[in-house]
């Protein structure tokens, strides 16, 4: 079914597709919008869910966590401070290996107070354990939840699927609505093999020791580094899953093909943008400006941050001249966190493409088509020795 | 090619000796049992019983003598507090220690 309706609205509607069991959430902007639909599906009787209103979001994740334990297909959704609020609680759903997914409606983080649009929320969660998933428009928002939910129980590993606030998760945009009868046979039961269950009694993620240890059937049980180290090995296989279930989704519904990266005019291009969620989009206008003044020039999206797909992301970049990362978000005092990432998987290659790293659009800061343009032509033209300090774009005084 | 299985390891124990790790070895103090003091272990008759009553970590029987099990026992020394008879006394682990070569 074809529908014109905002970003979070789309997301709410991949949650209930996917029908979950429970959900748990805090208000906060600009996130609000999508529980509050999914309160009114649950209370419309269109959604079996519980929907549990909780004080505050370190509650709403230890709801999902305590749900997703007992094997309830669990979500929640949050923005900004209230991301960080669930730390503790983000760091226990990916140890305990819960399928949780989240929507995180991208916004700035004070202070400042700031309710408006960048990434450090969700980037500032990269090593937590959470699989990271960006959407670019609203499309991309209700088929990602529902291959979230696909993927989590699949893989055993939470999964956040990240917007941008008010660009995506506020305006009005037309996408597809995949039927209900379709998403059912697209998505598996979930049948967890672990999970609270009183005629199975187990202790899950008590003290665990430093060592390994026989259990009581004289096995030799893991401990603490060998379930972590489990996590880490299962991030970097959840890559592959990613990929199935995208070809799967795409046989279903029609669309994918780019679980990792979406490149745009990327095949002959001198110069590769790089960046996530809606700017990727936005700057295919860009490329298309420059494109006519001669450049070869194209843009790719990362859609996957986390395991981060650099096998996809070297085989799109090494050939190039110039690589430009520009992000929403940094690691205050070094650099953007996805051109840390990029510039590491590509040090193996001969030939490295030179790198810069361009920060904007912190807390809301307008992105202008024409300062990118000239942000980008002025990159292109300028390729003296790469420097590491990231180039801040739209600055309008310095102290 | 097996296919590849996820979450194989995860911290699940279930409620039996050693699911917990072997706890002994966090003791600095033993409690050791005077069975010619101890009230059962002197009289015969199942009376008493302290000790097994109170232990945090029942790793003590209710037997005649009370037997401690060192491979759980942390050393907490609530039994001997609670001994009406005093018939614990809490001894340096180190004397039980093998001796380096």
């Amino acid at each position: 079914m074809h529908m014109i309706e905002s970003g979070n609205v789309a997301a709410a509607t991949g949650v209930k597709l996917a029908r979950a069991n429970v959900i748990a959430a805090y208000p906060i902007t600009p996130q609000t919008p999508l529980t509050e639909k999914l309160s009114e599906f649950v209370a419309a009787g269109e959604l079996a869910a519980e929907y549990i209103p909780v004080e505050s979001e370190h509650s709403a994740m230890a709801v999902c966590i305590a749900a997703s334990s007992a094997g309830a297909r669990a979500f929640t959704a949050t923005s900004a401070n209230g991301l960080l609020y669930m730390n503790e609680q983000l760091h226990w759903a990916a140890g305990a290996r819960l399928p949780i997914v989240m929507c995180v409606a991208n916004r700035g983080i004070g202070a400042p107070w700031t309710v408006w649009n960048d990434h450090q929320d969700t980037i500032s969660q990269r090593d937590g354990g959470w699989i990271q998933i960006y959407a670019n428009d609203h499309q991309q928002i209700i088929d990602s939840v529902i291959k979230a939910f696909y993927l989590a129980q699949t893989v055993s590993i939470p999964v956040m699927v990240c917007y941008d606030g008010y660009i995506l998760s506020h305006t009005y945009m037309p996408f597809e609505k995949p039927d209900q009868d379709q998403v059912d046979a697209f998505l598996p039961p979930f049948t967890p093999e672990n999970m609270l269950d009183p005629d199975r009694p187990y202790n899950f993620n008590t003290v665990t020791l430093p060592d390994v240890r026989p259990d009581i059937h004289g096995q030799t049980a893991p401990g603490y580094m060998e379930i972590r180290h489990c996590l880490h090995q299962d991030m970097r296989g959840s890559i592959q899953v990613l990929e199935e279930i995208d070809k799967k989704f795409q046989a279903a519904f029609g669309r994918g093909g780019h679980p990792f990266v979406e490149p745009y005019k990327c095949e002959d291009a001198d110069h590769v943008v790089v960046c996530m969620g809606s700017l990727s989009y936005h700057f295919r206008d860009v490329i298309d400006l420059l494109s006519q003044e001669g450049l070869k020039i194209g843009v790719m999206g990362v859609q996957l941050y986390r395991p981060f797909p650099e096998k996809a992301i070297v085989e799109a970049l090494y050939q190039k001249k110039s690589i430009m990362v520009f992000e929403k978000a940094l690691s205050y005092g070094n650099q953007g966190a996805l051109y840390a990432d990029i510039k590491s998987a590509l040090y193996p290659c001969e030939n490295r493409p030179e790198m810069k790293n361009f920060i904007l659009g912190l807390g809301g800061r307008e992105i202008k088509t024409s300062i990118l343009v000239e942000t980008v032509r002025n990159a292109v033209k300028h390729t003296a020795a790469s420097d590491d300090h990231p180039m801040w774009v739209g600055l309008k005084c310095q102290e | 090619m097996k296919p590849y299985k996820f979450s194989n390891f995860l911290s699940k124990s279930e409620s039996g000796p050693g699911d917990g790790g072997r706890t002994g070895s966090w003791r600095v103090l033993r409690p050791v049992i005077d069975t010619t003091v101890c009230i059962p272990s002197k009289t015969g008759k199942p009376a008493c019983f302290n000790c097994w009553l109170y232990c945090p970590d029942a790793v003590i029987t209710k037997t005649i003598p009370p037997v401690i099990d060192y491979e759980y026992c942390k050393g907490c020394g609530i039994c001997a507090q609670e001994c009406p008879a005093n018939a614990i006394e809490m001894q340096d682990e180190s004397q039980f220690a093998p001796k380096e070569k």
